[in-house]
């Protein structure tokens, strides 16, 4: 029995422990620990800066941890002893600006990193342009392309030699947004597909919930959160993490059990706390002049989307919420209206 | 119903109005100008042909002889052999500087740099200096024995002078090409599993094929219109060739053919550069600020690389200035050489023709990056002619031009700085047209609404913009025109001593002790007009 067997027996594509790496006077990534299971994709999510893009380039090989290790399949391919190059990783990567090789057509492109005879190459190259269903344009040049097909091309290219792990970074962001969310579409039906591992980069919340079966949070170089997309938005674990991932409440309270006590009055828990707590209430949780309201409030603002609303609200103590709405409700600014709570509120002990 | 005819008569008249009168009225002026510009250029060419065509059926017969073709073969060899071999150091080079963690790259750069202001003539006369008959080596070996050596003249000469010196026209647009090249492609080569070497020759070389054309193309046509290595080489290419035609037999017909087949031979090198520098995209896709590469770590191939640079230093700029500095000294306990007078002669005469260069590449360049209608291109072309046309050629054709029909230009000063203009011009257009192209047109159209006139607004709106492009360009053209030696040997008035033709003159006369000095001289200037197209660069 191999020794990484019994360190853990389950062998994860992606191991990355104790990661830190820091540029001449500015630490990037402090302890970061990931792993990702065969076949997910993970998202590592932050704000710019946050060191998410450094982790991407250290998977690759493009560059090396000062501390920590990556392993591969098991294999440990960076550490304090071992430095195994980019192009011996076995590590597909597309570029935010895809990168195609202007001097080569589709098809050499995505032959570029195949090894084996021309006609070995022309079948998995045919393979790799139905696969993102492009069949026909394996001869063109890549500056003929669209953006959201260079964006395929490049999928194909990474995945034709069949690398172990994917990484992606920023995919979507050269693209319009009217073209996102239907490559967010496409390119995770691919993936599933191809039944890649991927690690990908963003900072948009939106794309890491929607094309993600994991997301990491990175915040200031550190690890602030690993869960599902559902968990990562109902129970996130810290403040910051709730203020980055989606639109945030926050209310002081104390908590007694299963309810906490604040300005909105007595609301349930969805776990039992105790003492001095922020509350997390997020927009959509609130309701106004339901049959439960304990407070008062009255409208500051109001922005109509259509197929919902938000408003702005400020309670009678000056404190401004934002409240999410369904389209039907007519509220007039300056308008007096009751407030409460749809289902638990979540807690975040206080220091 | 009058209301109407009346709006439909404004909207007539601004329809008409717009397209026509504004972007026309700006142009046609500068068309004439630069009509007159090209009809100046062209000059030099129109007289050859005119010439050449004079000499009818004994041309023919001197066209199609043995010896003319045995001149074209030699200029192509040497040619061919100074490109590759400068390709050969100036790749690797612009690479290690560029790419690596080599240490010292600054100061291997400026070297390379350097090596820019040293006329290839003064290299050939460092050669022939160190190796030639009775020459530096032959000396240290004469106790041994060994009284003769294998003759530095010839074509090996020419080439090691003209390689030498040249091969960083290769490394500067490589160099550049290579920092502005998207790191992506690169690390995408080599997440697909490609090894540094192989990722440099399949995807690296072919993103630089553009600049290495043109930097190729650069050193194609200095090896041709050079005049000094060959002539000093005794290497039978056509400058040496045309100008032994004209002073010693005074032929001007052969000569005058054999520039016409000189200039013919440079035309297809241009079109060749243009078609295999053809398809230039912008291959840049990505906004934003550019990432830095991580410097490629040399491992056991640092001092191979220290050598290489170290001994590229050594030849091409240590040993010059050395043995110029020894020549100078050993000069200057004899009797004082006249060295102010043509120093300043070089001066002015460089900073006219940078300013008269600069006042007539403001048309054409106005042309092209703001009025690039198919006409306007093709005039814009045509100015570029003194690319094509070699200084002892425009040199030539200006000394029959003169003698023939303005006697009273022979040989002055305003015909000197014709002959540099000419020669230079396409330096200043480029420069200035592409500080112009950046300029926002926002900036004019705001000038013409706050009731500005086009020709207010290219003073004070256009000029003051472009300032930093037009000024490199100027010391670009002063550089040039400090290190031209066959037109300034032609076209100089007699008794007007500059340093190339101080240079020129003392070596001739074997007197290597008044050499040292105008060439120090020469060295020292172009090193600093150097140093301000640069710094000027580094602030676009």
């Amino acid at each position: 029995m191999a020794l990484s067997e019994l360190v853990s027996p389950v062998m994860n594509p992606l191991e990355i422990v104790h990661l830190s790496k820091s540029y001449p006077n500015t630490p990037v990534l402090r302890d970061v620990s990931l792993s990702v299971r065969a076949g997910q994709i993970m998202a590592l999510l932050g704000p710019s800066g946050c060191g998410k893009t450094t982790t991407l380039r250290l998977i690759a090989g493009f560059e090396f941890p000062d501390s920590g290790t990556v392993a591969i399949n098991g294999q440990v391919v960076a550490s304090a002893a071992v430095r195994i190059p980019a192009e011996e990783r076995r590590v597909g990567m597309v570029f935010q600006e895809y990168a195609l090789f202007p001097h080569l057509s589709v098809a050499d492109n995505i032959a570029f990193g195949l090894k084996g005879s021309k006609g070995e190459k022309l079948g998995r190259v045919m393979e790799m342009l139905k696969l993102v269903a492009l069949p026909d344009v394996g001869e063109r040049m890549t500056y003929e392309l669209s953006g959201g097909q260079q964006q395929r091309i490049a999928l194909a290219r990474a995945l034709a030699p069949q690398p172990d792990i994917l990484l992606l970074d920023e995919p979507f962001s050269n693209l319009d947004v009217a073209l996102r969310g239907q490559m967010r579409v496409e390119v995770r039906s691919i993936l599933k597909q191809a039944g890649i591992t991927c690690v990908f980069v963003t900072h948009d919340q939106e794309e890491a919930l929607s094309l993600a079966d994991e997301v990491a949070v990175m915040l200031s170089g550190r690890v602030a959160q690993v869960a599902t997309p559902q968990r990562l938005y109902h129970h996130p674990a810290t403040p910051e993490v709730a203020a980055f991932v989606g639109e945030s409440n926050f209310l002081p309270g104390v908590a007694h059990g299963e309810t906490v006590e604040c300005i909105l009055g007595r609301l349930p828990l969805d776990n039992s706390a105790y003492g001095s707590v922020t509350i997390l209430i997020r927009p959509e949780w609130l309701q106004l002049n339901a049959q439960n309201s304990q407070a008062h409030a009255s409208i500051a603002w109001r922005e109509f989307y259509g197929h919902d609303q938000r408003i702005g609200i400020r309670l009678v103590d000056g404190t401004p919420l934002v409240v999410r709405s369904t389209a039907e409700a007519d509220y007039a600014v300056g308008e007096s209206v009751g407030v409460g709570i749809r289902g638990t509120v979540q807690v975040f002990l206080d220091e | 119903m009058q209301i109407t005819q009346t709006f439909r008569n404004t909207t007539l008249r601004m329809m008409l109005a717009f397209p026509v009168r504004i972007p026309f009225r700006l142009p046609s002026i500068l068309q004439t100008m630069t009509v007159l510009i090209v009809a100046l250029v062209s000059l030099p060419l129109v007289y050859l042909v005119v010439r050449a065509l004079g000499a009818g059926q004994e041309g023919l017969s001197y066209l199609f002889n043995e010896r003319t073709f045995t001149i074209i073969i030699n200029s192509l060899v040497l040619t061919a052999a100074v490109v590759v071999a400068a390709a050969l150091i100036g790749v690797p080079f612009a690479w290690l500087t560029a790419r690596t963690d080599l240490p010292l790259r600054r100061v291997w750069l400026v070297g390379g740099l350097l090596t820019l202001v040293i006329p290839s003539y003064i290299g050939a006369m460092m050669y022939i200096a160190a190796f030639g008959p009775r020459g530096l080596l032959q000396s240290l070996l004469e106790p041994l024995g060994i009284t003769e050596l294998p003759s530095i003249y010839g074509f090996w000469g020419a080439f090691l002078a003209i390689t030498l010196f040249t091969y960083p026209y290769i490394v500067l647009p490589v160099r550049a090409a290579l920092l502005n090249m998207d790191p992506a492609l690169e690390e995408s080569a080599r997440s697909l599993g490609l090894s540094r070497w192989r990722v440099f020759l399949r995807v690296t070389l072919p993103q630089l094929r553009p600049a290495l054309a043109s930097g190729m193309l650069l050193t194609a046509l200095y090896t041709l219109s050079d005049f000094g290595a060959v002539s000093l080489m005794r290497y039978d290419a056509f400058t040496r060739v045309i100008y032994l035609q004209y002073t010693s037999s005074f032929d001007r017909h052969r000569a005058a053919i054999l520039s016409l087949v000189l200039v013919v031979v440079t035309i297809g090198l241009i079109a060749l550069e243009r078609r295999v520098a053809n398809k230039r995209h912008n291959y840049r896709i990505g906004v934003g600020c550019q990432r830095q590469m991580s410097p490629v770590p040399l491992g056991k191939w640092r001092t191979p690389a220290l050598l290489f640079c170290g001994m590229l230093m050594i030849v091409g700029v240590l040993t010059p200035v050395a043995v110029l500095t020894f020549w100078f000294l050993r000069g200057a306990g004899e009797k004082s050489v006249e060295l102010l007078q043509p120093t300043l002669n070089t001066i002015s005469v460089g900073g006219m023709t940078a300013i008269v260069v600069a006042v007539l590449a403001l048309p054409p360049a106005l042309l092209s990056a703001r009025a690039a209608t198919r006409l306007n291109r093709w005039m814009v072309q045509f100015t570029y002619l003194g690319n094509a046309l070699p200084g002892l050629v425009v040199a030539l054709a200006l000394v029959f031009f003169t003698a023939n029909y303005l006697p009273a230009l022979y040989q002055t000063l305003p015909m000197l700085v014709l002959g540099y203009s000419t020669r230079f011009l396409p330096l200043s257009i480029g420069a200035t047209s592409s500080a112009l192209t950046q300029i926002n047109p926002r900036f004019e159209e705001i000038g013409r609404s706050l009731g500005l006139r086009p020709w207010q607004v290219t003073l004070r709106i256009i000029v003051p913009l472009a300032r930093t492009g037009i000024l490199a360009g100027m010391a670009l053209v002063f550089l040039s025109t400090m290190k031209e030696l066959p037109t300034t040997l032609l076209l100089a008035p007699t008794g007007f001593e500059t340093l190339p033709t101080e240079i020129w003159t003392a070596h001739a006369q074997v007197q290597m002790s008044r050499l040292g000095g105008p060439a120090l001289m020469l060295i020292g200037v172009s090193a600093l007009s150097l140093f301000i197209i640069l710094r000027q660069e580094k602030h676009r």
